[in-house]
């Protein structure tokens, strides 16, 4: 179990160095979503398997694909298509593609493991983590709640264009 | 089985939020700024779980979940405000928007 952590430990730290190097935002963002990949597979070795599915889901699915969305709507313009075929080479996803296959080794691993690959500590799941979060934390909720609206209203205010005014006459 | 040190586990947060301080440093394109910024975050939530799991407690996957809500709406409207000064400089470069105005 131990091992897990450290070649999932060491795929992050590798898969962030060669993120904050890149020159071109697509093949960052490829390095970035392995990365956090990585962190997930760590927090489920830490005994977080709700935590683990939360990153995937929210953080490597949600967030991602807005940055993805932001970066190729700004890829517009008369090259766009020579870019895009400069972004698909297969050099360029050679690197993830071997880290992220260093996860999915780690994850058969996990999976087929069975006792041996059970976590040493408490496992703490959904039903302890939603006790603490509706219970002492419930105000933080609220709290967060409030913050998730307030990103919402200033998204839209700062994406909204006024319409061009109609030609009268 | 043995449990993973905490103090690995320490060192790797401290090593992701040095690599995503150095990206905020170092690079001057506005996206790879959200992105390293997103990689400190993920490293200060990495730390509070890596401590709610040496003492056994879900309060460290709770402030987990309260820093990947803060996280969503910060780069909500980070890319809000990315794409509006696209609009208006062309460019995404944050030295194009080093000078204030008067």
């Amino acid at each position: 179990m131990t091992i897990v952590f450290y070649v999932a430990s060491a795929v992050a730290i590798v898969s962030t160095a060669l993120m904050i190097t890149r020159l071109h935002a697509v093949h960052a963002l490829l390095y970035l979503i392995v990365s956090l990949l990585a962190v997930s597979v760590v927090f489920y070795t830490l005994g977080a398997p709700f935590i683990a599915a939360l990153e995937v889901i929210i953080y490597a699915g949600a967030i991602m694909v807005l940055f993805v969305f932001v970066v190729m709507l700004l890829n517009l313009g008369e090259q766009a298509a020579r870019a895009e075929r400069a972004l698909l080479k297969p050099s360029m996803w050679t690197g993830p593609l071997i880290l992220a296959a260093i996860l999915m080794a780690e994850f058969v691993y996990l999976l087929t493991a069975g006792s041996s690959g059970r976590f040493g500590g408490a496992m703490i799941g959904p039903r302890g983590v939603g006790a603490s979060l509706f219970g002492p934390y419930l105000i933080g909720v609220e709290l967060a709640s409030m913050l998730l609206l307030g990103g919402l209203v200033g998204a839209y205010h700062l994406g909204y264009r006024k319409a061009p005014k109609p030609e009268v006459g | 089985m043995e449990m993973v040190p905490i103090r690995d586990g320490f060192i790797l947060a401290g090593a992701l939020f040095a690599l995503g301080l150095i990206g905020v440093l170092v690079r001057r394109n506005v996206i790879f700024i959200l992105m390293s910024l997103e990689v400190m975050l993920n490293a200060a939530g990495l730390a509070f779980v890596v401590a709610g799991a040496r003492w056994g407690q879900p309060d460290g996957q709770v402030v987990f979940l309260f820093i990947l809500a803060m996280a969503a709406a910060e780069v909500s409207v980070g890319l809000a405000l990315v794409l509006e000064l696209y609009h208006q400089y062309k460019s995404l470069d944050t030295d194009a928007v080093s000078r204030m105005k008067g």
